[in-house]
């Protein structure tokens, strides 16, 4: 027996195309001809056929479920093995009916090459052009076009050519530019994995050839290092004492004793060890690992944070971004509506605010309306209810691209091409300086904590005038003093009469009265304390620049009366119309059940 | 990065999502192969600990050695092992073995109805108790949402449609046709109330890649996967009345390394010791619209 060898390299690649342009028969003559079936599969399949007294298709090869028999499409990306001399692939199949574009794309987005198939008998169709543009806004750029059946074009130089040329001109309008193009018939093997005799005037390479020319992922180790926060673990079991920070690194790559920052928290601290369990701890790792860290100071992370190196480019920071997504939803995406968007390890609560425009992926074509219906792709506004690290997916892909949940279901993928200027950009940066020089106790915010029973917060009260929100806060505060917590109401008067008195009593000095309000809050909770504080028809905008001083995740805000905030979202509504002891023991028992202020957890927000 | 690098460290990234985003979150050990070296991805996820429970269905017809391994390895790890069982059948002999049912019914009945009903807290479940060091009744009854499981879709087909977050209804079915979509690494955590989801780590492994890695971290096994002798070893470990050995002098994770690399069994179904399988013409997938594994 003759032992192969073990190849190394292995490469995830996608057939796409539109409906019954041979993409199934591309794949069963790929894993025929390069002998990848097992024995007998393909003897059987063709006898089924007979004894159906249907004509024999590779498709039938690959329907290895009842169901896809039944409807005779295949509806879902299966995954097949073949090995060429250079590497091994894996096919994702990607459906071409439009009905599972959904599906198509789930197969395609794990891919690091293409093929897209093309009927040479009926050209370019409409989902070889979204199909294209998918593509394009997948990320993927290694794609080799097929043109298909070309033994029903009578192997035609002219149709081929004609072909190649209408589809050049759309790819090109979507910055895509395939690798070549290839003339083949699958069906009979012509230029699949051989060159084919039948179409001598082709002088390019075969599909297999053109497939073990493509390259695997590029290193991403020269990217800035991100690394969306996974989750905070501290197992205790057998006296292990490591608070570990786990999750993947997306690029870059980091050592012990580098400085952190955590952002959008703009927290900071440095790296005390790598963590990996049954393997001695390296000094160094980098892009691609799931790896754990330990932190030298002790500080309040949490799930969602973007982990960044202080000493190389950072990533952006807002709640503003202008995106491209594609909707797969069965419900359109519409305005005054809060979806959840997730990015990394992160999951805001976000709407959209304005459709810049819906494109026809079929043809390009501007479409007037006010909603984004399933299979549309458009350029957008997306407004989250509070910052978020990210990237633009050109600088990093793995930051730059986010899906965007419709009730319990994934409805939309996107990737953002920038970031959009709000109201709050310049305390933003303020608030950045501020972190970046903040001057530390020796005792740091973990230790604080723990020795006082609970982890600083800022709990707020917030709704229209007479609705008592005062006395709320106060029973609160002091239901929460009595269990020994170290609390503080803040009364808004104070700060108005005091720290205030030289801000004149104009419209524009109420955003500064906020932003102070937002600024003692904070120092109050770096001395950690529960600070109570009530502050009087906040509108959106006030609220964010609230979250943007004192980070939405020590935030907890409570609105008393009719909720008016249309993009923020508060984590309680209590009614005016409730006692005071009632609204406060609802106040009181949501702390307890979220665990809110337990020195100990990383509980993420949103 | 090397394969199995990869492979690991989106099988961690799977689990440590799964954690974070699952309340109620329980691991399938079948304490086969595969299963085995997902709970070793989930000590790696983990820093060393596994923080869920690891459940176990016992249909009472396991090779013995099988269950002796089991509680082993979960002594020593420290794990939170759960098992559950369809003690109304046995006690009905309501089996294959005793010849009241088809292999294909016994199936349905000893693990799909026990795993559906342990899953959602309807029948005892068994919990290890470490200092008694022997099970109980576990008093948590409550269903578990999250169910994280070590399918492979080199497998067999239908294991090859699945996701790796896939959502379930109450009735435990699969709809094939309709799944969710999983791009970017972001999977379906949201799910309605009475509705669970399956949690796929090792969707992209390879049968070789599971042997490569047991090797390479050097995972315990247990001996039924070797040849003792007699010529023969389990390539698939199931209920002693339906599974079969395979020919094969490998005597060790090397032979059979080996062994799978000179595509000995290249032509040959993993499964193809597990009889019931073979029924109905699409055994395995009429099971698992059930909610078989």
């Amino acid at each position: 027996m003759k032992t192969t060898e073990k190849i190394a390299e292995k490469m995830n690649i996608v057939i796409v195309g539109h409906v019954d342009h041979g993409k199934s028969t591309v794949i069963g003559r790929l894993l025929a001809d390069t002998g990848s079936l097992p024995q007998g599969k393909l003897d059987q399949v063709r006898a089924e056929c007979q004894r159906n007294a249907k004509p024999f298709e590779y498709a039938f090869l690959l329907d290895a479920l009842k169901d896809e028999k039944a409807q005779g499409i295949t509806i879902d990306s299966a995954r097949c093995f073949f090995k060429s001399k250079k590497r091994e692939y894996i096919i994702i199949d990607a459906p071409g009916h439009i009905e599972f574009l959904k599906n198509m794309i789930s197969g395609a987005a794990r891919a690091e090459a293409a093929l897209l198939v093309i009927d040479a008998k009926e050209g370019v169709q409409e989902n070889s052009k979204r199909h294209g543009y998918i593509l394009s806004l997948l990320g993927i750029k290694q794609i080799a076009v097929c043109v298909n059946k070309m033994d029903l074009a009578n192997y035609s130089q002219e149709t081929f050519e004609k072909i190649e040329k209408e589809y050049r001109a759309f790819l090109k309008q979507i910055g895509v530019e395939p690798k070549l193009f290839i003339p083949i018939a699958a069906f009979h093997g012509d230029n699949m994995v051989e060159k084919s005799p039948k179409l001598p005037w082709y002088k390019g390479p075969s599909i297999l050839e053109v497939l073990d020319g493509f390259e695997n992922a590029k290193n991403l180790e020269d990217k800035p290092f991100r690394m969306p926060v996974q989750g905070i673990y501290k197992f205790t079991e057998e006296g292990d004492d490591r608070r570990i920070v786990a999750g993947k690194i997306e690029s870059g790559k980091i050592s012990v004793g580098d400085k952190v920052i955590f952002l959008p928290s703009n927290k900071r601290s440095e790296i005390k060890s790598i963590e990996i369990f049954n393997v001695p701890s390296p000094k160094t790792i980098g892009a691609g690992n799931s790896t754990g860290f330990t932190l030298k100071e002790q500080i309040y992370i949490q799930r969602g944070d973007v982990m960044c190196r202080i000493d190389e480019a950072q990533p952006l920071v807002g709640p503003l971004i202008q995106a491209e997504i594609f909707w797969m939803g069965k419900k359109p995406m519409v305005f005054d509506k809060e979806y959840k968007l997730k990015i990394g390890t992160a999951k805001i609560p976000v709407h959209l605010k304005k459709i810049k425009k819906i494109i026809d992926a079929s043809d390009l074509k501007k479409a007037d309306k006010e909603i984004i219906e399933r299979n549309d792709v458009a350029q957008i506004v997306l407004e989250c209810a509070w910052s978020m690290a990210f990237d633009t997916a050109e600088a990093i892909e793995a930051t730059g691209r986010f899906v965007i949940v419709d009730e319990y279901d994934i409805a939309g993928g996107g990737i953002i091409s920038a970031l959009v200027r709000d109201e709050q950009a310049d305390v933003r940066e303020q608030v950045q300086q501020r972190e970046m020089k903040w001057d530390f106790s020796i005792v740091d915010a973990k230790e604080r904590a723990v020795k006082y029973g609970h982890r600083p917060k800022l709990i707020l009260f917030t709704g229209k005038v007479g609705v008592d929100k005062k006395s709320i806060a106060k029973e609160v505060e002091k239901a929460l003093f009595q269990k020994s917590s170290k609390t503080y109401f803040l009364g808004i008067g104070n700060l108005l009469r005091g720290l205030d008195a030289d801000v004149e009593k104009q419209k524009t000095a109420r955003r500064e009265h906020v932003r102070r309000l937002g600024e003692v809050a904070h120092i109050l909770m770096d001395a950690g304390l529960i600070v109570f504080a009530t502050a009087s028809n906040l509108n959106d905008e006030e609220l964010r620049l609230l979250q943007e001083v004192t980070d939405r995740s020590s935030l907890f805000i409570v609105n008393v009366g009719k909720n008016e905030f249309t993009g923020s979202v508060v984590d309680l509504n209590l009614s005016e119309k409730d006692s005071v002891s009632a609204n406060s023991e609802k106040v009181l028992k949501l702390i307890e059940a979220q665990n809110l202020l337990s020195p100990s957890s990383d509980a993420s927000i949103g | 990065m090397k394969d199995l690098d990869k492979l690991e460290s989106q099988s961690v990234y799977i689990l440590r999502e799964a954690y974070a985003n699952f309340k109620n979150l329980a691991m399938l050990w079948s304490i086969g192969k595969d299963s085995t070296v997902l709970l070793w991805l989930a000590r790696k996820a983990f820093a060393g600990h596994v923080p869920f429970p690891l459940v176990h269905i016992d249909t009472a017809y396991k090779i013995p050695e099988m269950i002796e391994y089991r509680d082993r390895l979960a002594l020593e790890w420290k794990l939170n092992m759960v098992y559950g069982q369809n003690v109304e059948a046995l006690k009905e002999k309501r089996t294959y073995p005793d010849g009241n049912l088809d292999r294909i019914n016994c199936c349905k009945t000893l693990k799909t109805e026990a795993l559906r009903n342990t899953l959602s807290g309807a029948w005892t479940r068994y919990r290890l108790d470490h200092n008694l060091k022997k099970y109980v009744v576990d008093e948590n009854k409550e269903p578990y949402t999250g169910v994280i499981v070590g399918v492979r879709s080199d497998e067999e087909g239908s294991r090859s449609k699945e996701r790796y977050f896939s959502p379930r209804d109450k009735r435990n079915d699969w709809n094939v046709g309709d799944q969710p979509p999983e791009l970017w690494n972001q999977f379906k955590t949201d799910f309605a109330p009475g509705t669970h989801i399956r949690i796929h780590p090792l969707l992209d492994w390879t049968e070789l890649n599971i042997w490569e890695y047991i090797e390479r971290e050097n995972i315990p096994t247990t001996s039924l996967y070797y040849d003792r002798g007699e010529g023969k070893r389990y390539r698939s470990l199931g209920c002693y009345p339906c599974t079969f050995p395979v020919e094969s002098t490998a005597k060790n994770v090397r032979e059979i390394i080996e062994e799978l690399r000179t595509g000995k069994f290249a032509n040959i179904a993993e499964r193809a010791g597990r009889a019931q399988d073979k029924e109905d013409g699409g055994g395995l997938e009429t099971l698992r619209k059930d909610g078989y594994m």
